[in-house]
């Protein structure tokens, strides 16, 4: 859908409903920072976005190299965007090694502009190229827009008397403001973002203004660009929203669960990528009585959780895939000792270091399973940036109501993605009750509740409470030590029977699309955008698709062994070897067939599409 | 007419009806008898300790205290403890530890808890070898020491458990011994006293694994001549009649005779407060010195050192008197926003 409106002369308006735009170059080039900036102006704009931050796990690789190409991608559109977008309708490259990485994603007769100052011989050759694309016809099927950014930046800034590095550190916003003009925003939430942000160093306001104002005019003047678009906002359900991404939403979500408990909230974590913004963002609400503890190593940070929860606080701890296998143990001890804790999983590719930067979903089975022993957890998925803030508040409600440790399940591409939110009413956050044992009456420390089988939480301090816990087996009720051989069968099953009992306490499944039909795509965690995408393409051509995107993965909601009956047949994607379908198999016995890809990026939504296309042919 | 306080508790207030597993002749046994009076004798309200251990023998030791308690998992009890007091600065928090579960699996959190000053008292039950794993050498055995994991001997150096502590900037470092009973007692309420983390080493005998570990030290005769006690302000002497000393010689010590012109005033008078850490790493090192005898007491005692949790808990009031308690309603818009109208 589009339209032209004429502005000046020569120059056509195009009005489209969506676009998706990639700022790529060195890691040294500011793209995150450029990125980041574009999307909050069109969020501000009132369109609805998804972004794809796609960094390398190196700080900074030899400049100009493939391995330090970084790259941020923006999709905003008129309508619902599920997914950054598959292919690129504008591509920013700023040097060789980012064009060439980059280039196959671009649409054809896609936009691309280049830092023509840095497709010189030794640039091309950091790159591995050995001719220059910009004159051997390789970008002859795309709109090329050569441009002396490094040049033209220095001219701009001319005036202040920088020096040239300094000067060159600013081009990334003269691409930006050609981007702005290209798709006709404001600089105002930049301009005021500079402001903000170097407060206390005008200088580099000044400069990164001058060069956002020196890209902006620079397409008005030189008419190098014949056309530029409109993208209207959003029909967004009414509200107040703003822009967040998948960490930050975490992190407020605890803040949320731990004033609507009326409990301190302690985060024990030990920095680890793509996790520790969680911990950044919990260390600055210390007004919020927020206790952070950035703890020698991966075991402190989940056992200071657990001593904290045994304290009577909301105890959590944030890591990733290698970070959760050394938590190991100290999970199995929260399992034994009934005490009330949040793990987040900020899922990255592995195995080992494996890919720290880029996202998967292949701890599933690590999270379900990887104790020694029976050790059920229930385990929770947020399902887009904005779900993890409600994800965070159930597993903090689940953790304290039912007295055992809860898994979360987030992936890098959750965490530093981000999306639109609409802000929710304090007043309609959900009741988190805690109670405190205070009466010594009749008090025995695994004493349990008969709905939820919890036992009390009962602080130390408490007078008349003394009582001890531990991880040796112990006998139900009294918690004395124990290892009668039925005893241990009793508390095991009794310890299943406790995180069973949750599917008591969460919704039922209501498949999206068609509740009953052709094909049933289930799936967790963040893909949840391409899915949507693709069965919407695919229900307009007739067939009858439904969705049940697992927020839950342990236990299920109830009735989703039902569900998996309605239709032909199961499609499970996921970004692992097939986990969820393996459970899925195994435990309904039913002929789910799984669609894999592990390749550190999250599906296309045209690859959804393919796969649905092969499966109902 | 004047009114006596009461004292709140006795030592059996402190006892529980759990069967006591270890074995008889246990030098665990005495360690839990000191704890037991010394906890009655510190008139705190008995709710307000929490008794966290690790694995190992000696980490069964809440079990057998009627206090709150917390038998953790392998070397992490000064972790679990330091998250339960940072946010219950108020309680009492001791941790029962031994030489492998401190010092081997729990090295690392070990010495953090110590150089962040973590209000905790640790009581670390060395007997230089694997108990409840049937007789491994552990991280103080001797070197070339025979064990049923080292047949030929061991070929690992032993860790000095106080000189980590100096070393991990602990302030407050102690050490007595299981069955000097009045000592043992003496030390635990100084440390019950300190502010901060307290490491207090005992030597402990393992009657089944390695009898006699610290038979030297221990043995009526030997004792006097192979043991210093350190008291803060009096000079450093030893021997069955008290006729040695250490003298400061330069940077360093030696052992001398007292008579023949030398007197009490040539020692070495024991300054627990000792800005230099250099000064309890002379006198944590001497035992391991021909003719040197074995240091107990306060190695070191820093007072002056801020605990932990207090820094963090100020920090919290600080930024909520700066800057008022938080808002969530405001927290959740912060940043920009904007309104889409129906």
């Amino acid at each position: 859908m589009s339209s032209t409106i004429t502005t000046a002369p020569n120059r056509k308006r195009e009005v489209v409903d969506r676009a998706v735009i990639r700022f790529c170059g060195d890691s040294g080039d500011g793209m995150q920072i450029t990125g980041s900036q574009f999307t909050n102006t069109v969020a501000l704009y009132g369109n609805d976005l998804a972004t794809l931050p796609d960094f390398p796990a190196e700080i900074r690789a030899p400049a100009g190299t493939l391995p330090g190409v970084s790259g941020f991608q923006v999709h905003f559109s008129s309508n619902d965007v599920y997914t950054p977008g598959d292919a690129v309708d504008a591509l920013v490259a700023m040097n060789p090694a980012a064009l060439k990485m980059n280039l196959p994603d671009l649409k054809k007769n896609g936009i691309l502009i280049i830092n023509l100052d840095d497709f010189k011989e030794a640039d091309l050759r950091k790159a591995q190229m050995t001719s220059n694309p910009v004159e051997d016809h390789t970008l002859d099927g795309y709109r090329l827009f050569s441009v002396e950014l490094t040049r033209l930046t220095r001219v701009a800034l001319k005036e202040l008397g920088l020096d040239a590095m300094s000067s060159d550190r600013c081009k990334n916003f003269f691409a930006l403001g050609m981007c702005y003009w290209l798709y006709n925003r404001s600089m105002e939430p930049t301009l005021h973002w500079l402001e903000e942000k170097f407060k206390k160093k005008p200088g580099i306001v000044q400069a990164n203004r001058l060069a956002m104002q020196a890209g902006y005019s620079y397409c008005e003047a030189t008419e190098a660009f014949q056309i530029s678009y409109e993208i209207p906002p959003a029909k967004l359900h009414p509200g107040t929203y703003r822009n967040i991404s998948g960490n930050t939403a975490l992190a407020l979500g605890f803040v949320a669960a731990s004033q609507k408990a009326g409990v301190p909230l302690f985060l024990g974590s030990y920095p680890i990528t793509p996790a520790s913004d969680i911990l950044h963002e919990l260390s600055s609400y210390k007004d919020f009585g927020v206790i952070t503890f950035q703890a020698e190593d991966e075991i402190a940070a989940i056992t200071s959780a657990i001593g904290a929860a045994y304290a009577g606080a909301l105890g959590i701890t944030s890591t990733s895939g290698p970070g959760m296998a050394l938590k190991t143990e100290a999970l199995g001890l929260a399992v034994a000792v009934e005490l009330p804790l949040v793990i987040c999983d900020i899922q990255r590719g592995g195995p080992s270091t494996g890919l720290p930067t880029k996202t998967e979903q292949a701890d599933l089975l690590q999270a379900l399973f990887g104790r020694n022993s029976e050790a059920p957890i229930p385990v929770l998925a947020p399902s887009s940036p904005g779900d993890c803030f409600w994800i965070a508040l159930e597993a903090s409600r689940i953790a304290i109501k039912h007295m055992l440790p809860v898994i979360i399940l987030s992936d890098g591409y959750l965490a530093n993605g981000a999306e639109p939110w609409r802000i929710p009413a304090v007043e309609d956050l959900p009741e988190i009750p805690v109670h405190f044992e205070t009466n010594p009456e009749g008090f025995t420390p695994y004493r349990r509740d008969p709905v939820t089988l919890s036992r009390p939480w009962a602080v130390p301090g408490t007078p008349g409470l003394e009582h001890r816990i531990g991880g040796l087996e112990k006998q139900d009720v009294t918690g004395n030590i124990n290892y009668e051989p039925l005893n241990h069968e009793h508390m095991v099953r009794l310890r299943a029977a406790k995180v069973e009992s949750v599917a008591l306490d969460i919704p039922q499944i209501i498949p999206e699309g068609d509740p009953s039909g052709d094909l049933l795509i289930v799936a967790w965690g963040s893909t949840h955008g391409p899915i949507t995408a693709a069965m919407k393409s695919h229900r307009e051509k007739g067939r009858r698709i439904g969705h049940v995107h697992l927020r839950h993965l342990n236990p299920f909601p109830s009735n989703l062994g039902d569900v998996l009956k309605r239709y032909r047949k199961v499609l499970v994607p996921e970004m692992n070897m097939g986990q969820l379908v393996m459970i899925l198999r195994a435990k309904f016995l039913v002929d789910a067939q799984g669609y894999n890809k592990i390749q550190g990026k999250p599906f296309k939504t045209s690859e959804i599409e393919q796969k649905i296309e092969e499966m109902l042919g | 007419m004047t009114t006596a306080t009461l004292p709140l508790y006795t030592k059996k207030d402190f006892q529980t009806d759990q069967e006591i597993r270890w074995c008889p002749g246990c030098g665990d046994y005495a360690i839990l008898s000191a704890v037991q009076s010394v906890f009655a004798d510190l008139n705190i309200p008995k709710e307000k300790f929490v008794v966290v251990s690790g694995i190992g023998c000696s980490s069964r030791f809440p079990y057998y205290m009627n206090t709150y308690g917390f038998h953790t998992i392998h070397g992490r009890a000064p972790a679990v403890a330091t998250g339960l007091k940072i946010v219950r600065p108020d309680l009492e928090v001791w941790v029962a530890t031994g030489d492998g579960d401190s010092l081997s699996i729990g090295g690392n959190h070990t010495i953090h808890m110590l150089r962040r000053n973590v209000g905790l008292k640790v009581l670390l039950f060395n007997n230089r070898i694997y108990g409840l794993t049937k007789g491994q050498y552990s991280p103080t055995s001797e070197i070339g020491k025979k064990t049923k994991s080292t047949p030929y001997g061991t070929a690992d150096r032993p860790f000095n458990p106080i000189s980590l502590a100096i070393g991990s900037e602990a302030t407050f470092v102690a050490r007595s011994v299981d069955v000097f009973q009045t000592h043992l007692k003496d030390t635990l309420k100084k440390a019950a006293a300190h502010k901060g983390a307290a490491y207090i080493e005992i030597l402990q005998n393992c009657n089944i694994f390695n009898d006699g570990a610290w038979e030297t030290i221990t043995e009526k005769d030997a004792r006097s001549e192979h043991v210093v006690q350190l008291d803060h302000g009096k000079p450093l002497i030893f021997g069955k009649n008290r006729d040695k000393g250490i003298r400061l010689v330069g940077l360093d010590l030696e052992v001398v005779a007292l008579g023949n012109g030398i007197t009490e005033k040539d020692l070495l008078v024991h300054d627990e407060h000792h800005p230099r850490a250099s000064y309890a790493f002379l006198l944590a090192h001497m035992e391991s010195r021909p003719g040197f005898p074995t240091p107990i007491g306060v190695l070191r005692s820093w007072g002056d050192v801020p605990r932990y949790e207090d820094v963090i808990n100020a920090q919290l009031q600080e930024v909520q008197a700066r800057r008022g308690k938080g808002d969530l309603a405001k927290l959740l818009r912060a940043g920009d926003t904007w309104e889409v109208k129906a």
